[in-house]
């Protein structure tokens, strides 16, 4: 709906859609020039790190696990790897390897969830995945098939998609046979040749001109594409241990929203999540996956956020193959879970949810009770950057239209796959022009 | 001519996502039944929204914050037929556990600012708001019985839900059980079927995300947690998960205490 009269303008998109969860947006202007964005996150708080006070150290994977219906997994990994830190313990080599696996899964899910249902039909005019089925059955079909192979692999190690029930501090209550991992490789092979088209086809897609210079921040292993652990690195410099973070981010409150800012504290906003990921990781990637990264056009290096769906489908591509990898030399371990004694002290653990980093820290007494908890999801630490980009992207688009501009706004939105439920309820997005 | 198909609504309260996502997690079945009903009013799923009245609505997620009991009234008034899906929308879910404690004190834990937040002291079920014609358990809900609960409405039969135990499931599937064999507590005798008995066949105890069976026997399983080793603390913590404000879960210690 457009009021305009006295020289004001004022736009309102009631809700925006294809995004987990639900916000607002709002962004005033006047004689031309942005002077306020704000991402309102709605979502009703739901106070985790309060309810979590007083819980056992064994409990927090199937908890934090709801906060998020779309990424569970990177909940129960970070709260895993947080506890076991925190006890002293490392949980290695057969054991992680079938967390990654687990973990794998989710990001074929998850991506592939957010490249065909949410984010293509954006590039290709259409309302949403149905609308485009209508027009292009078979493309959604293989989006959907590569979606249920990633789905496959948590359910055959977790137990079902959503809210997975196998995985414990120190492992996992039962570890698959051989034969049960050996089943999915026939048809994640498959699924790698829909995720190869699947770079291809959104490799193809019209992109806007548009670069950011944001600080991007990612895990960096040794020698592995970051998922499961590793340092905390930046395009700036930054290269800390996962218990270093509190002393280099802080969190904000702000008025406007149920999420709290993150920011790094001797220099601001950052980016979290694939283009982060992928900038300071691109040398680690499979060769594969490098391919299918160089035919789409992706250098070392992508700092356009509509570009981030080619990065999406080419982490795909990785997530497959180590998959694959995993699943072929897999014995299974002699036991599912190390033991993990409670003693008193704090831990910190950070994994690469498919949206960012992703910081738990727990503090416990020597019964191993939880006497602080602290939950930090990629949504809240790119919250501050979607805000910075929707208003240079409205400062160098004024010229459209209302619903050209909340239409570019919206998407520009979707460029991050903002997780609201992390952090989100309705998003409503009010443009005001004075 | 061809007949109007059922529009279906789906919508959000506060909850993680997860049972709105089971719809589009059925991989197989999303596109045969966008053929069969009229995705209305999905946000997550489409931008496109048309608008009600809705034949059947699914409700996801619980009431938390004052705006959400004016919208749920609008919901049901919009709707013919109105299930929730999942614990948060039938049992107030996880975030119910400020039902037992201090909200304000609860949001000073997590925000510096908790007078920017506008919230409920309690986190409470769709049915404590407005009728309710059905309500899927699970946290998060089977994507069978979800898909069960569509099909029926479109043959307007009743659907095939079963009241019984997670203990019937167990059996069903050839489980041994874990609280004979291993002692290990286990809140399958008391929980509502619906997930296929999964954590007994991945070897620990039933945790209760089905919320609890009518007729629960809450003192003889109670009695059994205690002969497993359980204090007062472990069983609390096992009643408090997803359906924590469901009875009997919800004042099962108490009334032990009563009946002594």
């Amino acid at each position: 709906m457009t009021h305009r009269g006295d020289g004001s303008r004022v736009l309102r998109v009631e809700q925006l859609a294809r995004v987990e969860g639900e916000g607002a947006m709002h962004v005033e202007m006047h004689d031309g020039s942005v002077t306020d964005v704000q991402l309102r996150i709605y979502e009703p708080p739901r106070f985790f790190e309060a309810f979590l006070r007083g819980r056992a150290h064994t409990e927090p994977p199937d908890i934090t696990a709801r906060v998020c219906g779309i990424c569970p997994v990177a909940y129960q990994m970070s709260a895993c790897n947080a506890i076991e830190a925190a006890c002293g313990v490392v949980v290695d080599g057969g054991l992680r390897e079938l967390r990654r696996l687990l973990y794998c899964g989710e990001w074929i899910e998850s991506h592939t969830l957010h490249i065909y249902l949410l984010h293509a039909p954006d590039f290709l005019g259409f309302a949403g995945a149905v609308e485009l089925a209508q027009a292009h059955r078979a493309v959604v079909e293989r989006g959907l098939r590569l979606k249920k192979a990633g789905n496959a692999i948590v359910e055959r190690i977790g137990g079902r998609a959503i809210h997975p029930v196998n995985v414990r501090v120190g492992g996992f209550y039962r570890v698959p046979a051989r034969a049960e991992l050996q089943s999915l490789a026939d048809p994640l092979r498959r699924a790698l040749d829909d995720a190869l088209a699947t770079v291809e086809w959104v490799g193809g897609f019209d992109f806007p001109d548009y670069d950011h210079d944001w600080e991007l921040v990612a895990l960096r292993h040794p020698t592995e594409y970051p998922l499961l652990d590793g340092r905390v690195v930046s395009s700036a410099g930054l290269d800390i241990a996962p218990e270093q973070f509190d002393e280099h981010v802080e969190e904000q409150q702000v008025p406007h929203s149920h999420a709290l800012h993150a920011r790094i504290r001797t220099r601001g906003n950052y980016l979290v999540g694939p283009l982060a990921r992928y900038g300071l990781n691109a040398d680690r990637l499979s060769p594969l996956a490098r391919e299918a990264a160089d035919s789409a056009g992706l250098d070392g290096v992508c700092r356009n956020p509509f570009r981030s769906i080619v990065v999406r489908a080419v982490e795909v591509v990785w997530a497959l193959e180590e998959a694959l990898g995993i699943i072929d030399a897999y014995e299974p371990p002699p036991a599912p879970a190390v033991e993990v004694v409670p003693r008193a002290g704090t831990g910190a653990g950070i994994t690469e949810a498919p949206r960012g980093i992703l910081y738990h820290r727990y503090t416990f007494d020597d019964a191993g009770t939880i006497l602080d908890a602290r939950i930090v999801p990629p949504t809240s630490q790119n919250q501050a950057t979607i805000e910075r980009d929707l208003w240079q992207l409205v400062e160098r688009n004024r010229e459209l239209d209302d619903e050209a501009l909340s239409l570019r706004c919206e998407q520009a939105i979707r460029n991050y796959d903002p997780c609201i439920s992390c952090a989100t309820h309705f998003l409503r997005l009010r443009v005001h022009r004075h | 001519m061809t007949a109007r198909r059922p529009t279906l609504a789906v919508w959000k309260f506060a909850s993680c996502d997860g049972c709105q996502l089971s719809l589009l997690d059925c991989e197989d079945e999303l596109l045969p039944l966008a053929g069969t009903v009229e995705i209305a009013h999905f946000l997550e799923a489409s931008s496109a929204v048309v608008n009600g009245p809705y034949d059947l609505s699914l409700v996801e997620g619980s009431i938390t914050v004052p705006s959400d009991i004016e919208r749920i009234s609008q919901v049901r008034a919009a709707s013919r037929r109105l299930v929730t899906i999942g614990a948060c929308a039938t049992a107030g879910g996880i975030q119910a556990l400020r039902n037992f404690a201090d909200a304000p004190e609860m949001a000073a834990v997590v925000y510096a600012r908790p007078d920017y937040v506008r919230t409920l002291s309690t986190s409470t079920p769709i049915s404590a708001h407005v009728p309710v014609d059905l309500e899927l358990r699970g946290c998060p809900v089977d994507k069978g019985q979800l898909l069960e609960v569509i099909s029926a409405f479109l043959a307007e039969r009743r659907p095939d839900i079963p009241s019984y135990s997670v203990c019937v499931e167990c059996k069903q599937r050839g489980n041994v059980c874990v609280m004979v064999r291993d002692g290990v507590p286990c809140l399958g005798p008391v929980t509502h079927a619906g997930c296929g008995a999964l954590c007994p066949a991945y070897a620990r105890g039933c945790y209760g995300c089905f919320g609890p069976m009518d007729s629960a026997n809450m003192p003889s399983l109670l009695a059994t947690f205690r002969a497993c080793g359980v204090g007062d603390d472990g069983i609390e913590r096992m009643l408090h998960t997803y359906n924590a404000w469901a009875e009997p879960f919800r004042s099962a210690l108490d009334d032990e205490v009563d009946s002594r």
